[in-house]
């Protein structure tokens, strides 16, 4: 009885369906069938290449990636992982990234402040010196840092997709702000700035505007370099991203479910045998 | 602990060591000889699954706060830090966050339990209030456990809830400020939570040795409410309730392990990935799922004051829980009518909930706009918690005080080892089973 009644409970419970928050006003996001979605999910390693080519030449302009170090990019489950350099920090093409990039240090000589080039150790630098130099450059708006984006948004991979390559022109009726741009797939509610019939569009105004454009960034492995492809594989990049244990964690829990499932058929069994002589 | 004990030392060793501090003989009498009634069923396990997810945070929890740093500056990168660069710092840090969600999943089941079958219900009233306790002690731990990783939930919610001190009276301000031990949470409130979140799990242990204790001493209850009569109702705790609790604990582990792999971030908020930022107030500020009915009831009173004390009355009415239900039947199953109500409780546990994650305003009923009541809609959120807020109190202070008075309970078993089959089938008095000869 206590079952059936926890059941209808359970069923009311349900009911609340998946999200306990009220979302927004925006459009539902459009979802890709990931490589690294379910239990058996893994990163798609030319992918993950593709996409930190695109945060590279288009978003790092803009976005900082505060928690990411160079030598990230060849560990295991990384973009660039060669098993031929168990340590990320020998591995050529991480090497090759960092002197890319410099970054400030202190000579140690004479106390000055120098630049250098990145070694594999170093964190991706930040392309302003500081929250208000980045505000500044960006209209007021803080472009937000990618080191755990993916997880800090709903929708994760599925929203930055469905954002990057959502930009509509806006429909007739809406006052756009300079600076502003409308994106159906951005959280907000636009209805004070709508003088057009009916309801106000889904979605929101957005202080990026729209980064992605055809051939914009040219993929080595001979990709068609549409917008569309261009946003999935930063999706999956910053996905990586934010979650770079991510394939480390779906294998093991394969392999604990499956010690799990032995496990309770082996006590269920137990069970049977030890209480077979008791009436209960 | 309780009655004469059978622990036979075998070795030299165990005699030498018997005769001087008896733990082995506590181990014995408790965990392997203890009588248990033979009739409990699963919902009974629930008390071993509480000690597993207890001993899993603790031992989670200790590994975490080797590499955490508990400064506003440094905490969110060093969460962060545990899940890049520890070894398996991903994965003690997951079992911790959907540890807690495990652990109040599993005190939920274990307290439902203990209300159907009146488990709180004399000589176990004790036994009850100590779980009350622990439960208290849970909240506030896991309160401050979500405030340590400093994100933006982190941050607002640990403002929301020390403001409700604010509430109080002419030393409302005062106590804030000490919460605080500043005039805003900042490094010194990220500190002490800290601090009372490493000592608060041992203060549970404490009190569940005293919760195991009391349990020992009156017995189990068991699902037909009938007392342990004689050896016949009972079975030895080992091997048969190790290995149904094993079993039990090895299925929730399998959901357990389900949230840690393949879901790790499904029952927290986004939001919380965002590191504080005091200036900006994310949009909904809302509580882990564990407390949401209690911020539904919260919510469903106009007044801050009375809210707040409503919502402490919800947890306060639990302790006096033994001597609301007037009833001398424990179990549910022969209380029909009560039973009944109890199911309604239970749904209006869920839809508090249900409306604590909502916004106040949110329609229940989509695109339908009924009449103003006081003040909001009538189809609204707000107005749905107060309906399940008054139930909830009217369930422990009308209906189990008067179901107790009028209801005319079924016939219960003489005893566990002789359930009442059909009232036609009952056998006359006298005639009762030998249940030592069944099976």
């Amino acid at each position: 009885m206590l079952r059936k009644g926890l059941a209808v409970a359970a069923l009311g419970l349900a009911l609340m369906g998946g999200p306990a928050l009220a979302a927004g006003s925006q459009k539902e996001l459009r979802t890709v069938a990931w490589s690294f979605g379910g239990p058996f999910g893994k990163f798609d390693r030319a992918q993950l290449q593709r996409g930190f080519k695109v945060y590279r030449e288009v978003c790092a302009a803009c976005h900082s990636m505060n928690l990411m170090s160079f030598r990230n990019l060849g560990q295991k489950g990384g973009p660039f992982y060669d098993p031929k350099y168990p340590n990320p920090n020998d591995n050529p093409y991480v090497k090759t990234i960092a002197r890319d990039y410099e970054v400030s240090d202190i000579d140690s000589d004479t106390g000055d402040v120098i630049k250098r080039p990145a070694t594999p150790a170093d964190r991706f630098p930040n392309p302003y010196p500081n929250e208000a130099a980045a505000r500044a450059g960006n209209g007021g708006a803080l472009p937000p840092d990618f080191s755990t984006l993916s997880k800090a948004r709903k929708g994760g991979p599925d929203y930055i997709y469905s954002l990057l390559s959502g930009y509509v022109t806006p429909p007739a009726g809406l006052e756009v702000s300079a600076g502003q741009y409308y994106n159906p797939y951005m959280a907000g509610d636009v209805t004070a700035f709508w003088k057009g019939q009916g309801h106000a569009p889904k979605g929101g105004f957005i202080a990026m505007a729209p980064q992605l454009a055809p051939d914009k960034v040219t993929f080595d492995d001979g990709t068609k370099s549409t917008v569309d492809q261009q946003a999935k594989d930063v999706a999956a990049f910053l996905t990586w991203v934010s979650e770079p244990k991510l394939e480390e964690r779906k294998a093991f829990g394969v392999g604990a479910m499956i010690y799990l499932l032995i496990l309770s058929g082996l006590l269920y069994v137990s069970y049977r045998r030890i209480w077979r002589n008791v009436a209960h | 602990m309780s009655g004469h004990s059978s622990y036979v030392p075998k070795t030299g060793f165990e005699r030498w060591l018997d005769a001087r501090l008896p733990v082995a003989r506590l181990a014995y009498d408790s965990l392997i000889d203890f009588p248990t009634p033979k009739n409990l069923n699963y919902w009974y396990t629930f008390g071993g699954i509480l000690a597993l997810c207890l001993g899993i945070q603790l031992a989670t929890g200790i590994v975490l706060a080797m590499h955490y740093v508990p400064h506003v500056d440094y905490a969110f990168a060093s969460i962060e830090r545990i899940m890049r660069d520890v070894n398996y710092g991903w994965l003690i840090r997951y079992m911790h966050s959907n540890g807690a969600s495990m652990f109040f999943i599993a005190v939920y089941a274990h307290m439902f339990r203990g209300l159907y079958y009146g488990s709180y219900k004399a000589p176990r009233e004790l036994l009850w209030i100590l779980g009350c306790v622990i439960y208290l002690l849970m909240m506030a731990t896991a309160f401050m456990g979500y405030v340590l990783p400093w994100g933006q939930m982190s941050f607002h919610g640990a403002v929301v809830i020390t403001n409700l001190f604010g509430a109080l009276p002419i030393i409302g301000e005062s106590i804030t400020t000490w919460l605080w031990g500043g005039f805003a949470v900042d490094n010194a409130t990220l500190n002490r939570f800290f601090s009372l979140h490493y000592l608060m799990p041992f203060m549970i242990a404490g009190v569940v040795i005293l919760h195991v204790w009391a349990l020992h001493v009156t017995g189990n209850n068991n699902p037909t409410g009938v007392q342990v009569q004689s050896k016949a109702d009972t079975v030895p705790f080992h091997p048969y309730y190790t290995v149904k609790d094993g079993f039990a604990i090895a299925v929730f582990m399998l959901m357990f392990a389900a949230f840690v792999f393949f879901n790790p971030n499904a029952l927290g908020h986004p939001d919380n990935y965002i590191p504080a930022n005091p200036l900006v107030t994310p949009l909904h500020i809302v509580p882990e799922w564990y407390f949401l009915p209690f911020y539904a009831i919260l919510r469903a009173v106009p007044d801050k004051l009375m809210g707040v004390l409503m919502m402490f009355g919800a947890i306060a009415v639990l302790f006096i829980l033994p001597w609301l239900d007037t009833s001398r039947v424990r179990s549910l199953r022969y209380r029909p009518t009560t039973r009944m109500y109890f199911f309604i409780f239970v749904v209006a546990c869920f839809v508090l909930g249900f409306c604590g994650g909502r916004l106040p305003d949110d329609k229940v009923i989509p695109g339908l706009t009924t009449f103003v009541l006081l003040d909001a809609d009538l189809n609204s959120m707000v107005w749905l918690s107060r309906f399940a807020t008054a139930y909830y109190f009217a369930y422990f202070l009308l209906v189990l005080p008067l179901m107790g008075l009028s209801e005319t309970p079924l016939e219960q078993p003489a005893s566990i080892s002789e359930p009442v089959l059909s009232p036609s089938a009952a056998l006359p008095a006298g005639a009762t089973a030998s249940p030592e000869k069944r099976g």
